[in-house]
């Protein structure tokens, strides 16, 4: 189970990162790496300003 | 790159070039490192700093100056407006800078200062012997390698992951950031003040900025308290703030970001580490400047790690020298910022307004933003008695 990330939608600014409880999200440059340890609590998907994350709940 | 250095530097924004050249001038051999193949870009910031203070950092050039201002309004949600002046709002705005040019220029005076700056470059974790942090592990230009310091200092921003890997718990709360959304709107009419516009409908625990950048143009952005956020909600509200205020604008530029406001952490340094500027959550959490506080901890975080390495001794118990200046001079500002920002996120707009029109005879040019805060307090004791221990 993981979130996703629309990178077309993406501004790459770091919000999802910094508020994700299993730091589990990676700012690389002009993307957003996400590993396994993401268990899809989804604070990441409220805080991203563009709206680009997806939940796989949705 | 070499493999070893005195102190890394991970982060080349206002941080962690004020870090590098402190420690660079002190006479230590220092890396900065910055995972953007370019510093400064892209801008993440509403770009309003403190003249005043920024001056004591580096000279000033109109190069990174986009305009400079006479002072501040505050707009209630019915439009009741509060006006103050630059030099008295505390360390917000008086310059509206370029931060573009700004963030280099800062990383070349810390390569003027003798630091060598290394970009795209990332760290990917940290390198330790027993609890001592000796380095950074870092993928360089798609390269891996080893890179060891006396010390390491996370600069690394808002998305802060040095501080984690060290074991210090940086993870915002929701309603410990605030989620922004800017465009540089072009072709409007803007005056020499920044303005703030208040209410829930506007920016729910937040604010909506109109800060001017010269020749008919304006960073206009919105901040909103995370925990009131949902899925691309500053985006939304910005777009329709653009379309009422500035009908006629043109959005030439599309910023997107998040400001700590959390007030002080608990911790900022362990054995071989410290944290400085967004990554040490050092940003004003009322205001979300941030700009300032980063330079002036970046020189305390600069003037510590040189005596320490001179003592030869980096445990986190020497560090703690660093922990004590900042948390005595910009701890103590945002911890009296986060008591203000606290009760305003829980006002309604009507008590916005009932609190703008009580001091709006009072309120004149000569305010800052904390007279501005006692005014109100003096006016309304009873809503915001939260205030009370602000008053020494």
């Amino acid at each position: 189970m993981t979130v996703t990330v629309n990178r077309y939608k993406c501004g790459y600014c770091g919000a999802c990162v910094s508020v994700c409880p299993r730091a589990a999200l990676e700012l690389v440059e002009t993307w957003i790496e996400i590993n396994n340890a993401c268990n899809d609590c989804n604070t990441c998907v409220n805080i991203c300003p563009i709206g680009a994350i997806e939940s796989v709940k949705e | 790159m070499k493999d070893k250095y005195d102190v890394i530097v991970v982060g080349a924004g206002p941080a962690g070039s004020s870090v590098a050249t402190t420690a660079a001038k002190a006479g230590l051999d220092v890396l900065l490192i910055e995972k953007r193949q370019e510093i400064g870009d892209p801008v993440r910031c509403a770009e309003g700093a403190d003249k005043e203070g920024i001056k004591r950092h580096i000279k000033p050039d109109p190069r990174w100056i986009a305009a400079e201002v006479k002072g501040s309004r505050i707009f209630a949600p019915d439009g009741t407006k509060l006006q103050i002046s630059e030099e008295l709002f505390g360390a917000e705005v008086g310059y509206v800078l370029e931060r573009k040019i700004f963030d280099r220029a800062l990383a070349e005076q810390a390569v003027s200062s003798g630091a060598e700056v290394i970009v795209k470059t990332r760290a990917t974790g940290l390198i330790r012997k027993n609890k001592q942090i000796t380095g950074i592990h870092a993928c360089s230009i798609g390269e891996l390698v080893d890179v060891k310091a006396r010390i390491v200092v996370g600069a690394d921003g808002v998305e802060s992951k040095v501080g984690r890997w060290a074991g210090i718990d940086t993870t915002l709360a929701p309603k410990d950031i605030e989620t922004c959304a800017q465009f540089l709107v072009s072709g409007i009419e803007v005056d020499e003040y920044c303005q703030f516009y208040l209410g829930n409908n506007i920016a729910p625990g937040g604010y909506a900025w109109v800060f001017p950048k010269g020749r008919g143009m304006a960073n206009v952005g919105i901040g909103v308290l995370g925990s009131r956020s949902d899925k691309g909600m500053p985006v939304k509200l910005l777009s329709k703030f653009v379309k009422h205020h500035f009908p006629k604008g043109k959005i030439i530029e599309m910023v997107l970001g998040a400001v700590p406001a959390s007030g002080p952490i608990e911790k900022t340094i362990a054995d071989g580490l410290m944290l400085v500027g967004d990554s040490a959550r050092q940003s004003d959490p009322l205001t979300g400047g941030g700009i300032l506080n980063a330079l002036d901890a970046g020189v305390m975080a600069g003037t510590v790690v040189a005596s320490c390495i001179e003592k030869d001794d980096v445990s986190e118990k020497a560090l703690m020298e660093y922990e004590r200046q900042w948390r005595e001079t910009i701890g103590k500002k945002i911890r009296k910022a986060l008591v203000v920002k606290e009760k305003l996120v829980t006002l309604t707009d009507e008590q916005f307004n009932t609190l703008a029109q009580s001091i709006k005879g009072e309120c004149d040019s000569t305010m800052g933003v904390f007279d501005i805060v006692l005014a109100l307090f003096r006016a309304n004791p009873k809503l915001l008695w939260e205030f009370r221990n602000l008053i020494k």
